[in-house]
């Protein structure tokens, strides 16, 4: 750290006291990156400050003026598309000292107004007025007196992320291979979008990377999902296909089903082989959802031929898709992790609806959303809620600092599990811990590096 | 509706079409009107005795008890946007019909769902009932006050908000056709929320 840098931050902390050489090995990790609140403090600047982070969806913000409040890290923001429809990520923090100036969830506003003094901005971080100016001998309008803003945004098809890094690769550049996923998940959709439609939302008494570590899990399925296994197939008799995730069951390395690890920290899980390719498969496999039979025979009645591919919509697509560090995309949701603290994590399963500008449903997006709200809250509400528990209780059990590691080394040393593409994209079967290998790869490359975290206060359009 | 009357609701869903919402929706718009209110003691007694057995039979875990309070086609509804919101187009905390409300019970039975292993423990304190009439005189609304106080994993954890009760009166007596659930903190992170609220 130069003098200069120690004057503009007085407070920076010393890069490290961990050895993260030490905590992170090939095919274990120490418990105290789940517990230790040095840590936790030190992933919000390393890992929070240094990647794109999530920050919001276009749906949520779709008319200039309209803004959601989110959080960087632990840094409460505001996304806007302000006045000239730029979308901003400002800092929700008023200059003078200190308190947030937005405490709406959610809104449309041109200007934000401090509570505490009274000083305004306008939506693009500018500084509009303070009360009684002639009180003050400074420039009101230098811009060290603008709220401070992430310096980076920029969407990926409606997703919107930050990022504080300057030296960070562009958006698309840090996704990489992850983006065919995730735009293939897009493209099932008319017009190749989604809108946001409100959340289950849930929170755990766990480190927020146990969530991620359970994210491309396929080895957990059937063990912690075994009580919403068994309720989806409740009624299934005969020669009715199995529902929901029964894919799993039987021995799921030796099936379809596979995992990719691409860099970055971000993985892939795909079961969508797991399904005939026909219209209509992947309903089949639905479990029972309300209102479903009398939906599906109104489809079928007024759509004909055309109803399969319709009722595929309203069903959940499987695939995992995990964008480090707080985005994935599963079934039809768009999973949010928040770090609250080292042992409090928020999850936020946004439910998205089918936008259909063009016609392509047949005039059915109405029917086809009804039915889609309903598939989506199931898991959150039997399955999701057990996985939390675990969660829970794996923090509980970490506390036992002596017994020191967690292990991740299924498929490791196993030789044909595991092949490599020319760009270094790894795949796997669906139980093998090779992404949480690789994740912890590329967590102990940022731990042991200091970003040079940068805020603007420019307001400059794009 | 004639071909929905043949179906079982339990194993199928056939009641859950776009007249059951719209139907649902406006029931639970602008109902609580003062000049609605009823004044009728009786009857006051009879929907409280019908809101604290349901309270009493949760609290006690005899869900299979519960569930026979409702009327065969009825909704659990607990949604994720204040005032309710419009269960079509929004995700619900929760929106079971009857065969999710067994698939619901089913699952807490099954020695595996570990959200409740052990099984946590409530005290629901239901109050501030108050009764309001409909333009059908077999059908009432029903607003309360709730405070659901829950023991999980040894800790204490609390529910509150207001339930608006749906009942008609059937042939053997008042069912729940519609529970809706609204709590305080519904668009707020919650914490396990795998009990029936």
């Amino acid at each position: 750290m130069t003098q200069d840098e120690a004057a503009r931050r007085p407070n920076r902390l010393p890069t490290t006291q961990y050895d993260y050489d030490a905590l992170i090995h090939e095919d274990r990790v120490h418990q105290s990156l789940y517990t230790d609140a040095g840590i936790f403090r030190e992933e919000m600047r390393k890992v929070f400050g240094a990647v794109w982070v999530y920050l919001a969806h276009e749906s949520q913000i779709p008319k200039n003026n309209d803004f959601v409040t989110s959080k960087l890290g632990l840094r409460p923001i505001i996304v806007v598309r302000d006045n000239a429809g730029t979308i901003r990520a400002l800092y929700n923090r008023c200059t003078h000292r200190g308190a947030t100036i937005c405490r709406q969830p959610s809104g449309s506003a041109r200007s934000f107004s401090c509570p505490y003094h009274g000083w305004s901005y306008f939506n693009t971080g500018q500084l509009s007025g303070v009360p009684w100016p002639e009180g003050y001998g400074c420039d009101f309008s230098d811009p060290k007196y603008n709220l401070a803003q992430v310096p980076r945004v920029a969407s990926y098809r409606g997703f919107i992320f930050g990022t504080l890094n300057p030296d960070a690769p562009s958006l698309e550049d840090y996704l990489g291979p992850v983006r065919q996923p995730l735009d293939e998940w897009l493209d099932r959709h008319p017009g190749g979008k989604v809108a946001f439609c409100d959340a289950n939302r849930l929170k755990f008494r766990g480190n927020w990377k146990l969530l991620y570590d359970n994210s491309c899990d396929g080895y957990h399925v059937i063990f912690s999902h075994r009580s919403l296994l068994a309720m989806e197939n409740r009624l299934v008799a005969g020669n009715m296909p199995e529902k929901g995730m029964a894919f799993y069951k039987n021995s799921p390395d030796d099936g379809p089903i596979y995992l990719k690890y691409f860099g970055n920290g971000h993985h892939f899980k795909d079961k969508r082989a797991t399904v005939e390719k026909r219209p209509g498969a992947l309903w089949e496999i639905e479990g029972p959802h309300p209102g479903m039979e009398r939906y599906e025979a109104a489809l079928r009645a007024r759509l004909g031929e055309n109803a399969d591919a319709v009722l595929d919509l309203a069903s959940s697509e499987p695939v995992n898709i995990n964008v480090f560090p707080n985005l994935h995309i599963l079934g039809n949701h768009v999973q949010v992790s928040q770090p609250l603290s080292v042992s409090e994590t928020d999850t936020t399963w946004w439910g998205t609806a089918v936008v259909d500008e063009n016609g392509a449903l047949h005039g059915e997006v109405d029917a086809v959303n009804a039915l889609r709200m309903r598939t989506q809250e199931s898991f959150p509400n039997f399955g999701e809620v057990d996985d939390l528990m675990n969660f829970e209780e794996i923090q509980a059990g970490l506390a036992a600092e002596e017994d020191e590691w967690v292990y991740m080394h299924r498929g490791l040393d196993v030789p044909g599990r595991i092949t490599t593409d020319a760009d270094g994209v790894i795949t796997g079967p669906s139980t093998d811990e090779v992404f949480l290998r690789e994740t912890y790869k590329y967590y102990r490359q940022l731990m042991t590096a200091e970003p040079d975290i940068a805020i603007t206060r420019e307001v400059a359009h794009d | 509706m004639t071909e929905a009357k043949t179906h079982d609701p339990s194993l199928t869903s056939w009641y859950v079409g776009e007249d059951f919402y719209q139907d649902l929706v406006d029931a639970f718009t602008d109902w609580q009107t003062d000049e609605r209110e009823v004044d009728d003691l009786a009857l006051r007694d009879t929907c409280r005795r019908l809101l604290e057995k349901e309270a009493r039979l949760l609290d006690r875990c005899r869900l299979e008890d519960w569930l026979a309070l409702y009327a065969p086609e009825c909704v659990y509804w607990v949604p994720a946007t204040p005032h309710g919101g419009d269960p079509r187009r929004e995700i619900a905390v929760s929106f079971d019909d009857r065969r999710r409300l067994e698939d619901r019970i089913f699952r807490l039975r099954n020695d595996f769902a570990w959200s409740q292993r052990p099984q946590s423990r409530t005290a629901r304190l239901v109050s501030n009932v108050t009764v309001f009439a409909t333009g059908d005189r077999a059908e009432l609304m029903v607003r309360s006050t709730f405070l659901t106080t829950e023991l999980q994993a040894g800790d204490k954890r609390t529910y509150t908000g207001w339930y608006g009760h749906r009942l008609r009166r059937l042939e053997d007596g008042w069912r729940i056709v519609v529970k809706q659930v609204n709590l305080i903190d519904c668009d707020r992170n919650l914490r396990n929320p795998s009990i029936v609220l």
